[in-house]
């Protein structure tokens, strides 16, 4: 990746940012409904006289093209606004939900990498075992759940049979003034449940990628040599062939952090985790305006930079430093077919997801929301 | 019809062909019963067990099996359960397909401009694509729904609008592809427009991959609609299953019955629909069932 392909990117995602905080801007400001009633209604009803306050402290009394303008400026200088229900700036606000949803998102997403990887894997060295056909029909179901119900029957299973786990919140408060080591194990407690309820759908697809992947490279000549010259069966599927492998791995892998992050909100709401999701919620029911438009413009922090557009290339310098000889063999190596291929976006091969033909199982439009 | 033996071979149709192997395929017609079960229950289900969703008709949480008048139980205000799960589809699955439908104009239109004239168009195209995937589909939908009060056609236009992205960029992959071919040029040469090769030539020849996404776009659909309604954003008026688990939410440690029902059959939908888009997949893509 050059200098200037990252300048170029950054620019792009500016743009992109600039692009959205408008969009956001004029859907809420031209919606039906007056934002400085919802405020009053916030605090119990209010005279006329207080309206006309409530919108000179919001500047919702300018004209919209100057609140869209201050509105940037702000947001160009960090300042997200105020919040109209939580009463305090948004950027505080976000700052505050931000940690746990990331905990939760990251958490879930080396999870559901890991285990589903190691899955696939296993399962690809015996195309007609019983592993793969576990792995075949756990994929679709996992993609058929929809994420909230599974929380609660997990909630159900380990509140009353099985209380192990907690199932609400962070953190206990009984355990407010311990040591520092005592509540991070408290919140990893917490954190088992969300995070495994979130992994589940991921986990099955990334298994089903990573089988398919693996099924591929397994076939090819070089993993022949590795045979041939003695190497360990383990170093064979975990050396030579993962790393080979892991190219539509890793695509998918930073594709599906945005999709975490929709899955995320149900998760948060269904075991009540203090983070971005039930924020971004608690303001959409509110009608809190400045939260909402902060959370989107924070969302595009991660996606807009540059993930999106070219993701082929960023995935390819990814993959590259993943390890040594897998560019060069990768290029040289067999053409994939199928759900690890999508290859046949001429010049970018696996921009996107469904960015091919016939692939049902992982790349196509399976953007989770439930 | 008799199948065609090796020695009098006879050239099929692809789509008869497709139909042949679909029927071969045990899980892609499960799923297709599993379908027809799921909708014929939700078109004819009053008829047979009648019953308003939102009347109180008995004590609340009644266990499942206990009253026969209500076989699934009551929930938390005693409304019977069995009614809900029988109206409570038809929304969902309308919701399902008009969403699903929506993103296949929007994404199949955009994603063919970009991908048969390139250049500008294309780059144009892409951006705009990105710019809305890069938006967080649910949070964007909830805004959406949010500012147009909720109904079956705002939840519906609210779904298709956040996931037509997808679309576009397997369209634009599809026309990418095949415009390149020979028939293309075969067609350009005899004089064929513009607007005849795209939906006359390449269209139906990317059809396959097209009909296969537009499957699994129902059942992502169906899954969004579900999170909408359990969020408390559906319509209110309109019993769904959605709405059932979230009603009935605060109450899971009392009573298991009312949220297991409804999101039982949410599944039963989605893992039908996903079956069916496998089995089609197959079906068009005979080469790659070794796998």
């Amino acid at each position: 990746m050059s200098f200037s392909f990252l300048i170029r990117r950054l620019a792009y995602g500016l743009v992109l940012m600039l692009g959205v905080v408008v969009l956001n801007f004029l859907l809420i400001r031209l919606a039906p409904g007056d934002p400085a009633v919802v405020i009053a209604g916030e605090m119990g009803g209010a005279t006329e006289e207080m309206l006309q306050s409530i919108r000179a402290e919001y500047g919702l009394d300018q004209p919209v093209l100057t609140q869209l303008w201050i509105y940037i400026s702000n947001v160009a200088q960090g300042d997200l606004g105020q919040s109209y229900f939580f009463n305090q700036p948004v950027a505080s606000l976000i700052g505050q939900r931000l940690g746990p949803t990331i905990l939760l998102v990251l958490v879930a997403q080396l999870l559901s990498i890991l285990l589903g990887v190691f899955l696939g894997v296993i399962a690809a060295r015996k195309p007609n075992g019983p592993l793969s056909a576990f792995v075949s029909v756990f994929s679709t179901l996992g993609y058929a759940v929809p994420v909230f119900w599974t929380g609660i029957m997990l909630i159900i299973l380990f509140a009353s049979t099985f209380p192990i786990f907690p199932v609400e919140g962070m953190a206990s408060v009984r355990l407010r003034d311990a040591a520092w080591y005592v509540r991070g194990l408290d919140v990893i407690h917490h954190l088992v449940l969300p995070a495994f309820t979130l992994a589940i759908i991921y986990l099955a697809q990334y298994a089903r990628l990573s089988r398919a992947s693996m099924m591929e490279v397994l076939g090819s000549d070089y993993i022949r040599t590795a045979r041939a010259k003695g190497a360990g069966e383990r170093s064979v599927l975990f050396r030579h062939a993962l790393r080979n492998a892991a190219l539509p791995i890793l695509t998918v892998a930073g594709l599906q952090f945005g999709n975490l992050i929709s899955g995320s909100l149900l998760v948060e709401t269904v075991y009540n985790w203090p983070g971005m999701g039930r924020l971004a919620f608690d303001s959409i029911l509110r009608r809190d305006y400045p939260t909402i438009m902060g959370g989107a413009v924070l969302c595009l922090c991660h996606g807009g930079g540059g993930q999106y557009p070219h993701r082929s290339e960023l995935s390819a310098g990814r993959s590259a430093a993943a390890g040594p000889g897998m560019s060069g063999i990768r290029t040289t190596g067999p053409r994939r077919r199928g759900a690890a291929a999508a290859g046949q976006e001429g010049a970018n091969p696996l921009c996107a997801p469904g960015g091919g033909a016939f692939t049902p199982g992982i790349f196509q439009a399976r953007k989770r929301a439930g | 019809m008799s199948e065609p033996t090796s020695s009098e071979y006879v050239a099929e149709s692809p789509a008869r062909e497709a139909w042949r192997m679909y029927r071969r395929n045990l899980p892609a017609v499960a799923g297709a019963v599993i379908l027809l079960a799921i909708v014929a229950a939700t078109l004819y289900g009053s008829f047979f067990y009648a019953g308003d969703p939102f009347d109180i008709v008995w004590a609340p949480h009644e266990m499942p099996g206990v009253e026969p008048g209500f076989p699934l139980g009551t929930d938390y205000l005693g409304r019977d359960i069995l009614a809900g799960l029988l109206t409570g589809g038809a929304p969902t699955l309308t919701v399902g397909l008009a969403a699903a439908a929506i993103t296949m104009v929007i994404g199949v239109a955009l994603g063919a401009l970009a991908g048969y004239y390139g250049g500008w168009v294309d780059t144009l195209l892409m951006r705009v694509t990105e710019f809305f995937q890069v938006l967080p589909a649910l949070l964007f939908a909830m805004v959406l729904v949010t500012l147009f009060s909720p109904s079956i056609w705002t939840i519906a236009a609210a779904i298709g609008v956040v996931s037509w992205p997808q679309t576009a960029r397997l369209t634009r992959a599809e026309f990418l592809k095949i415009k390149e071919l020979e028939y293309v040029t075969a067609a350009r040469a005899i004089g064929a427009r513009n607007k005849r090769i795209i939906w006359k030539v390449i269209l139906p020849n990317a059809a396959a991959p097209l009909i296969v996404s537009a499957t699994l776009t129902i059942g992502v659909a169906i899954l969004f609609e579900a999170g909408l309604s359990f969020l408390g954003l559906g319509d209110p008026n309109q019993m769904s299953w959605g709405l059932m688990i979230g009603a009935n939410r605060e109450y899971i440690l009392d009573a298991w019955w009312p949220v297991t029902f409804p999101g039982l059959a949410i599944f039963l939908t989605v893992f039908a629909v996903s079956l069916i888009g496998d089995g089609l997949n197959d079906a068009f893509n005979p080469k790659l069932r070794e796998r």
